[in-house]
């Protein structure tokens, strides 16, 4: 029992940051997307597209930055499509969302035998934004928090950055205020000029970003090859980060924390071998965290009113 | 030529507008115009096609044809934003209004103060306060929609116009849902604005308010002008025969019946919540007496829909009971009540009355699918079914080609008179009726209104829930008053007034 405990340390919460970090990213766009009234399980599939991506550049130029560069870009590109399709051709979100997410899925399959020429994984980047990892100075010394928060890699001080940031712009921006009302209402912005097409765009395109960063960093940051279907699920679990943090950037992060650590937890428990179990049980924990969470853990906040609606702005009179 | 125009002050002319929707000429060749400082009434019944002419102008529609002229220049009105920097402003009927943001974000919404894409929110704060002692519209800048009335969100609708520098304002259908008090505090506004030179056109269907407020009053029958005239010179059942097309019996001959105190409806001490836990209903008790309307008059969220949906019963009861002829059928399931001698016409004819997409004969017999003659075993009997649709459809003189039709191709008054033919032809003990004449023209509501005293006559009894206090005092024998999920006060319709209703409907506070 006593190695039990052992397991909790200050390891397993560096860790546990660590593997949110992808939720995390994934979740704010998420925040921002269904904000401005757009369902957006497509996540996954935009992952998938920036991790590929990531490693594809890093491989090619030798630079992760590149490659992390062109992730991001990617991300926001392929959002596009499901931008398209859901507020100019008025497409059912999920509809056009699960569609996004199998393409994505053969598309890497497929440039994947393309750029490497046999399927699976990819050749390892020759450098990794891991080889990147610095403590922050004087912030690292702080017991605990220090180590946990601030001897970490690239992205995921990224991460932390763009929660304030994204804060910052909902609650503080004019556009920010567009985009909270877009997903209420859209009809009221129409009727004060503001259009909710252009929000709504700019809100795909916004998850696209967060979900290319959060790919970048399964494979060039935690790891350093491209794996097919690397994502495991991690799309899905960010949107019910989203969900269960409130729909605001803090609560995602915080929810997603709950994720990382549910998965940093199953890792240990693999290697601590402390029960004679498959390591497939242990491989659930993160999904079932994810159910129990979305099934009714937190429900206090209400989702956007218009959220996952079709809108239109001529409609027949009445 | 230009100076003599602006001399007669006109601000704003619509030339032979027409509008086409894919089934219907929603406009046709409507020409008006508006003087400056004026208030001018919009005046014709529901789908006569006042929103839509008001909706061309403020750009949310393009015009088939026509073109419309403010301050003497063309104008091309492609998105409300056109419409707003020409000065145009609109209180949409259904507020457009964003119900978790504060008043001060709503009205400076698209619009805000600030530099570098962040917002001021002192400013705007400021700016709020200021706008809205200048027009004595008080509200409290930093509230959140969600927990202001209804009056007061009109108010934050009117400063959201004011602070776009609104010099035209439109009002669609702006008492629809105030109490008689809020009414009155609106004209007040309506004449301070017009005092301030700001040209008003309000849109209505209540012919009261045409003469209690306008100058001048366009009346619109079926997307057609049907007339132009000064409001002091014309009598209200001129404009009843303008707006309608024929004479129009304005008061409904009602001769009151004294019944016997027998039990027929009763409902005991009753606890509902609200879908979001909070208690809606709170200890309501009332009876309702074969051959006995009884109307429950309250401003919207009060507890209407709560009660409507329990008396259905789609929605849980806390603690109380509903006794129908004495007997418990709190614990029924809809089925059940419906076998017990309950009838009810939803609210939302939409969401609880009406299979959209289904024919007329599957939608007229929803009810009584289940049970003979109408089924054989597992079969429906199609020729049973379609006789006896066919009968109801005739007895509730149901306009449609014939009873396959969708109900959905049904005009809105032939919807409601399907659920009515199903809900009646069912010979109920208690009728419960909700809303049953919104959004309906002159002709359906009277056709409704006799429907439901003969019912009454039949000694049924009736239950009326209704936010129309004219319909309220039309049928009711006795009214009773919702407020905050309990009855505060019953009247008798011949002795008391719509003011004195309406100090209780807002809880006797604002007399």
């Amino acid at each position: 029992m006593n190695d039990f405990f052992t397991l909790f340390n200050v390891e397993l919460l560096h860790s546990t940051i660590r593997l949110s970090t992808p939720i995390t990213l994934a979740a704010v766009g998420a925040t921002i997307c269904e904000r401005a009234g757009i369902v957006n399980i497509a996540m996954e599939g935009l992952m998938l597209i920036g991790a590929f991506t990531a490693v594809f550049f890093a491989y090619i130029t030798g630079n992760p930055w590149i490659g992390l560069l062109a992730a991001v870009i990617a991300g926001g590109i392929f959002s596009l499509l499901h931008a398209y399709a859901t507020i100019t051709l008025h497409l059912d979100h999920v509809v056009s969302g699960a569609v996004l997410n199998i393409l994505a899925l053969g598309l890497t399959n497929y440039l994947l035998i393309l750029a490497f020429g046999h399927p699976g994984t990819s050749e390892p980047v020759p450098v990794s934004l891991a080889e990147y990892q610095f403590a922050v100075p004087f912030l690292s010394q702080i017991p605990v928090i220090g180590p946990v928060f601030f001897n970490q890699r690239p992205i995921v001080y990224m991460s932390f950055l763009l929660i304030i940031f994204f804060t910052l712009f909902l609650y503080r921006t004019k556009t920010g205020l567009h985009v909270r009302a877009s997903g209420e209402h859209p009809l009221a912005m129409e009727t004060i000029g503001v259009s909710v097409y252009r929000i709504r765009y700019l809100a795909v395109i916004i998850s696209g970003l967060t979900s290319g960063l959060a790919g970048a960093f399964l494979s060039i940051e935690n790891s350093n090859v491209f794996t097919s279907g690397m994502t495991g699920g991690r799309g899905f679990i960010a949107l019910a980060a989203n969900i269960s943090g409130g729909w605001s950037a803090v609560g995602s992060f915080l929810a997603s924390l709950f994720f990382g650590f549910a998965e940093a937890f199953q890792y240990k428990m693999q290697a601590a071998r402390l029960l004679d179990l498959p390591s497939e049980l242990f491989v659930m924990f993160p999904y079932i965290a994810t159910v129990i969470a979305v099934a009714g853990l937190v429900r206090k906040s209400r989702p956007p009113k218009a959220v996952g609606l079709d809108f239109r702005i001529e409609k027949q009179a009445d | 030529m230009e100076r003599e125009k602006r001399k007669d002050g006109i601000c704003l002319r619509m030339e032979n507008i027409s509008k086409q929707f894919p089934k219907v000429l929603a406009n046709e060749n409507i020409s008006i115009y508006l003087k400056r400082g004026e208030i001018l009434a919009l005046l014709g019944e529901n789908g006569a096609g006042k929103s839509t002419l008001m909706n061309i102008l403020y750009g949310l529609y393009r015009p088939t044809c026509g073109q419309i002229y403010i301050n003497n220049h063309e104008a091309t009105l492609l998105s409300p934003k056109d419409a707003i920097s020409l000065g145009l402003g609109m209180v949409h009927q259904h507020f457009m209004l964003i119900e978790n943001l504060t008043v001060t974000e709503n009205i400076v919404l698209g619009m805000e103060p600030g530099s570098w894409g962040f917002i001021d929110f002192k400013k705007a704060r400021k700016i709020v306060k200021e706008l809205s002692e200048q027009y004595h519209l008080f509200v409290d800048p930093d509230a959140k929609i969600e927990g202001l009335s209804v009056g007061q969100q009109q108010r934050v609708e009117i400063l959201k116009a004011l602070y776009r520098k609104a010099t035209i304002l439109i009002l669609d259908e702006p008492t629809a849902v105030l109490t008689p008090q809020e009414v009155d505090g609106l004209f007040v506004v309506m004449r301070s604005l017009q005092e301030r030179k700001v040209s008003i056109i309000i849109i209505t269907h209540k012919l009261e308010e045409v003469k209690a407020i306008s100058g001048r009053v366009y009346i619109l029958r079926r997307g057609k002008l049907a007339g132009e005239r000064v409001t002091k010179d014309i009598s209200k059942a001129e404009l009843a025969h303008l707006m309608v097309g024929r004479d129009v019996v304005l008061t409904l001959n009602k001769e009151n019946r004294i019944t016997e105190k027998k039990p027929g409806f009763t409902l005991q001490n009753l606890f509902v919540k609200n879908d979001n836990g909070v208690t809606a209903l709170n200890n309501l008790s009332l009876e309702v007496c074969p051959g006995e309307i009884v109307g429950i008059a309250g401003v919207a969220g009060n507890g209407q829909k709560e009660l409507e949906e329990v008396l259905i019963g789609i929605r849980r009861i806390e603690k109380g009971n509903i006794l129908l002829t004495g007997k418990n059928i709190s614990r029924y399931g809809v089925k059940k009540r419906i076998q017990s001698g309950l009838s009810y016409v939803p609210s939302d004819r939409y969401r609880y009355g009406l299979f959209l997409s289904m024919k007329v004969s599957e939608n007229i017999l929803a009810s009584s699918l289940d049970r003979k003659p109408y089924v054989n075993g597992i079969n429906l009997r199609l020729r049973v079914i379609n006789r006896r649709s066919e009968e109801l459809v005739t007895m509730y003189g149901i306009k449609t080609p014939s009873v396959h039709e969708p109900v959905s191709n049904l005009s809105g008054g032939n919807q409601q008179k399907v659920i009515l033919a199903r809900e009646f032809s069912r010979e109920p003990v208690v009728l419960v009726v909700s809303q049953p004449t919104r959004g309906l023209d002159v002709g359906a509501i009277e056709f409704i209104h006799s429907e439901i005293l003969k019912m009454r006559d039949r000694d049924t009894a009736v239950l009326l829930i209704s936010m129309e206090l004219e319909e309220i005092f039309a049928l009711s024998d006795r009214i009773l008053v919702l407020y905050e999920g309990s009855i505060v006060k019953e009247f008798d319709p011949g002795k008391t007034s719509h003011k004195e209703v309406g100090y209780y409907m807002t809880g006797g506070g604002e007399r």
